[in-house]
């Protein structure tokens, strides 16, 4: 398990190293280089953005500048704002990880109970229900969702009041992010408690005279569980997509709507920057979920 | 205990038979086979189809991605606005017929009817600068699906060369081929994808004015590529898993012990158990790329202004959401509608066809 | 003449699916007697296994058991509610299967699923319970139990995890033990340890054991009487000696016969001509009938009644019945 895991983390700061190298280069291979604007800049300012971001030096040097900044967390400055990047990305990743976080609780915990209870009532009405309901979710993109939501709920019945930092209802912007993965996570664990409950081991369980419910909660439950974590990594990775649509479309302040404004903007530092570290934390949920279901399968953990 | 005569007649006791003697002649061989009912054999592919038009929803789903590409091929032949083209009324541009409303006409339309023209009614409105959206969201829906369509096919020629190259080869070839495909396969998707949409939009400038592509935009030929770069490795793990899966099969064995070649043994028996794996992960691979697509879209790396595509179409509507709420809904609708038929009709294909599935 | 301690009686077993009801089983009487080995043989699909589950009402839904009775004791097994089941599975008759890989739970220590056995079906706290599962493993020869105990089941070896599976179902003292291919997964070796413990495990407890298997073999050295099934009935059913010596059965001859025999020289196989039954589509007379060579007219007609060869003896085979004007020569209709 120790060797595994040394591994796999030696795995993950070297992908983040490649997300970090092809980021820098991509970046700097855009003719005019990043700093290049529409409008050019004027000669003092020219001198502080060369001498900040060592444009004088040559490209791998840069590079490895860059490496050395981001480690002691300077992510550059901002073309369009001026601002610390690395101030803009901390402050608006807390309201990012609120939304994300939430989300991710209540599509695993709604995933789980309606996946449990659709394997369990098969073909009953209300496995019907929740296949219906699932399908339909899992093919609406979630700035679809998003608009929609926004549309009936904030602006066509009022119910719901549109975001601002004074005013922070995050009922919509949860739901429409979380709405997917719920799907996706009902259907999985729907598929992996079905095979579970197959398998010979339930029926020994029932042969020795163990009480239904003790069957499913005590004997399925943790082996139909094993798939579901494998899911965390992408979970992580759709909920970071996500947030940059919905808090686009219900206009929150966080992360994702400013990674959106950048690109707009064409922002390069500022893309740059949210790039690594919106990559960097993928990179980490991917390497615990990893972790996670080595540690709770135990045909594999004593590999 | 009771003597049993074929001359008497028994009393009639509740379980008594009464038996003929003609009976206990050895029965005839085609009386036998008779006897003996099975089960009519049938080819995986019929068994399959035959399964996959039963389901309801799966052939539903195909019916209705039929009649959507119908739609989108004669629609244009039909109503004769352009994409792009803003609405006129006897030759001059009519400023009154923006953001109209569906089926409502600009007072100068109303004018010329009135006086006897023939105004084609517009269906879905008009969008902010007096263009037809009806057509717009037809073109829009045409953009989307060869993107998708087109985006797939890249994707499992290179995932399956690549895929069938390492799994046969096997070896140290196979293992660093793998290495490359993990490796890929850790980066984010999206956020490379986003990050290699911007630069090559960037990068390629004005390289591609006066090719096919121009119309496109830099952008979304930027997506074909991320794509060509990014993506394939799923189909590449499938691909090899398969190879690798039916390589060391016993019936392969079984066919190399009766002699035959290794060509005819991919022929035969590898590549059509294969084929149905991998022709369901390109069908589901195809909303994915819708979704990408119209992902992009709406953050604005979608494809270039005039040519609309169903995302960049929700993008634009979504300034005016309050106002014209029409213009978001036609689009959306676009979206659902294709991505959900295609995924239905993947999970029903997946249902029929997968070998692992069937009971 | 051990009691009767289980009565099976017109059992029909079947599954209902979109393609038609599979027939499992459809009609099939037998007793199994106290201290006593039963063997059920026959080929897959013949319906053995579905009616071991049967009896222990542990049938994969949509399987329903639609006709006959399960007498334990007296007490019919098929009308038993939710208390009365658990009650009666794994205390009073128990299982083992076939694989014991997939049938021991893959994220459960040895001692988890031992104990868990143990403390259902009889009142001891935990420490009390540990003591019993060593016990047990030390019963069925499992060597270092206490290090057995913390292992996983992906741990053990083959014969290891079936000793396991044998010390579970042991673990409460049943009655009656049922052994469902205990031996086919394992080496031919490993095979005559189980099968000795098992006859070891019989004696010292005075348990029955029904032992279902398509291994002759087996058959022949642990059974005292024997049922042979097809396509979910009974063909033939006699002690040992009968069954082996006397067979009256078209079937229980074929069988018999498609053992190759070492003392003979060169010598062609001799299988079962055909192809075993579609149970969703059973034909109307006797079921072996397509496959036999000796089937008559009323064969294919009219499924046999069991025919009584001697006291310990019957066979469900139209070839008993010879009807010749004047006396009966073998056997009469058993009501």
């Amino acid at each position: 398990m120790l060797k595994y895991s040394i591994k796999r983390i030696l795995l993950a700061i070297v992908t983040v190293f490649i997300i970090a190298a092809i980021t820098f280069f991509a970046m700097n291979a855009i003719p005019g280089g990043p700093f290049a604007k529409e409008k050019a800049p004027e000669a003092a300012v020219q001198a502080v953005l060369e001498k900040r971001f060592n444009l004088d030096k040559p490209i791998g040097e840069q590079f490895l500048l860059y490496l050395r900044n981001l480690t002691q967390g300077d992510f550059g400055v901002s073309l369009k704002t001026g601002r610390e990047i690395s101030t803009t990305i901390f402050d608006s990743f807390s309201i990012s990880a609120y939304l994300g976080g939430m989300a991710v609780l209540l599509s695993l915990s709604l995933g789980l109970i309606l996946g449990s209870t659709a394997a369990l009532m098969r073909n009953k009405w209300p496995d019907r229900v929740i296949i219906f309901l699932t399908t339909l979710f899992v093919a609406v993109p979630s700035f679809i969702l998003a608009t929609l939501l926004l549309l009936i709920f904030s602006y066509g019945l009022g119910w719901v009041s549109v975001w601002s930092v004074n005013n922070q209802s995050y009922l919509l912007p949860i739901i429409s992010l979380a709405l997917y993965p719920m799907a996706y996570i009902t259907r999985l664990t729907k598929s992996s408690m079905l095979d579970v409950l197959g398998q010979d081991y339930i029926r020994t369980a029932r042969a020795k005279g163990v009480k239904e419910w003790m069957v499913i909660a005590k004997h399925a439950l943790r082996n139909a569980l094993i798939p579901v974590i494998t899911y965390v990594g992408p979970l992580t990775a759709y909920i970071v997509t996500g947030s940059l649509v919905v808090e686009t479309v219900f206009t929150i302040g966080g992360l994702g709507s400013k990674f959106v404004t950048g690109i707009n903007n064409r922002d390069y530092p500022m893309i740059m920057g949210t790039t690594i570290f919106l990559a960097t934390l993928m990179v980490i949920m991917t390497l615990i979920s990893d972790l996670l279901y080595k540690a709770v399968d135990p045909k594999i953990s004593f590999d | 205990m009771s003597e049993y005569t074929p001359d008497t007649i028994p009393q009639k006791r509740p379980l008594s038979m009464q038996l003929d003697p003609a009976l206990f002649e050895p029965a005839t061989a085609s009386e036998k086979e008779q006897h003996d009912i099975m089960r009519e054999s049938t080819t995986f592919f019929r068994d399959g189809m035959r399964k996959l038009f039963k389901n309801p929803l799966a052939v539903f789903s195909l019916v209705v991605l039929i009649l959507l590409v119908v739609v989108i091929l004669f629609a244009p032949l039909v109503v004769p606005y352009g994409y792009s083209q803003i609405v006129t009324v006897n030759g001059k541009r009519d400023r009154t017929a923006a953001n109209m409303r569906p089926l409502t006409y600009s007072e100068k339309e109303q004018e010329s009817i009135d006086a006897g023209q023939k105004v084609f009614p517009h269906i879905f409105g008009t969008d902010e600068l007096g263009r037809d959206y009806f057509i717009r969201v037809i073109f829009g829906a045409r953009v989307s699906l060869m993107v998708g369509v087109f985006a797939s096919i890249i994707v499992l020629v290179i995932g399956l060369l690549y895929g069938s190259i390492s799994g046969y080869a096997g070896g140290k070839l196979d293992i660093a081929m793998m290495r490359l495909v993990d490796i890929i396969y850790s980066l984010p998707d999206i956020l490379m994808v986003i990050l290699l949409s911007v630069v090559l939009g960037q990068v390629l400038g004005d390289s591609l004015q006066g090719t096919v592509f121009a119309s496109l935009g830099n952008n979304m030929i930027s997506m074909f590529i991320v794509f060509g770069l990014l993506y394939w490795v799923g189909m590449a793990r499938l691909v090899r898993g398969q190879i690798l899966q039916i390589k060391n099969n016993e019936y392969v064995l079984a066919a190399r012990a009766l002699g035959a070649s290794s060509g005819r043994i991919i022929k035969k028996h590898i590549l059509p158990n294969c084929i149905s794996v991998i022709f369901i992960s390109t069908a589901l691979q195809v909303p994915s790329a819708i979704f990408t697509e119209s992902f992009l879209s709406f953050i604005g790396l979608g494809v270039q202004a005039p040519m609309p595509s169903l995302g960049s179409l929700a993008n634009l509507a979504r300034s005016a959401l309050q106002v014209y709420p029409y213009k978001m809904v036609f689009p959306a609708l676009g979206i659902c509608l294709i991505v959900l038929s295609f995924n239905l009709l993947g999970d029903g294909l997946r249902d029929a066809f997968d070998p692992k599935l069937r009971r | 003449m051990s009691e009767t301690i289980l009565q099976v009686k017109n059992l029909h077993t079947s599954f209902p699916t979109d393609s038609g009801e599979v027939r499992a089983v459809n009609g099939i009487n037998f007793n199994v007697n106290r201290g006593k080995v039963l063997g059920i043989v026959g080929e897959s699909g013949s319906g053995k296994s579905v009616t071991a589950y049967s009896i222990l009402r542990i049938l994969d839904n949509p399987g329903r058991i639609t006709e006959g009775e399960i007498l334990f004791h007296g007490e019919n097994v098929v009308d038993y509610d939710k208390t009365q089941l658990r009650a009666f599975r794994g205390a009073k008759v128990s299982i083992i299967f076939q694989d014991p890989m997939t049938s021991l739970n893959p994220v459960y220590t040895v001692e988890n699923q031992l104990v868990e056995a143990i403390r259902l079906h009889t009142p001891r706290n935990p420490r009390q319970a540990r003591e019993r599962a060593l016990e047990m493993l030390q019963l069925v020869g499992v060597n270092e139990p206490n290090k057995r105990l913390k292992q996983y089941p992906h741990q053990l070896s083959g014969g290891m995890r079936q000793r396991v599976m044998i010390a579970m179902a042991l673990a409460c003292e049943p009655d009656i033990l049922i052994a469902d291919e205990p031996t086919t997964a394992l080496d031919v070796t490993i095979q005559a340890q189980i099968l000795e413990l098992m006859m070891e495990l019989k004696n010292k407890l005075g348990m029955s054991i029904i032992m279902i298997t398509h291994d002759l073999g087996v058959i022949a050295e642990m059974c005292d009487e024997i049922i042979v099934m097809y396509a979910g009935r009974v063909c033939e059913r006699g002690t040992a000696e009968e069954i082996f010596y006397n067979p009256c059965h078209e079937y229980t001859k074929g069988l018999l016969h498609s053992i190759p025999k070492i003392t003979v020289g060169k010598e062609r196989l001799t299988p079962i001509a055909g192809s075993p039954i579609d149970l969703l589509n059973m034909p109307k007379g006797c079921a072996f009938a397509s496959r036999c060579d000796k089937a008559m007219k009323v064969c294919l007609n009219t499924p046999p009644d069991e025919i009584r060869i001697n006291n310990d003896h019957i066979a469900s085979c139209w070839m008993n019945v010879k009807p010749v004007s004047g006396k009966t020569q073998e056997g009469e209709s058993k009501q």
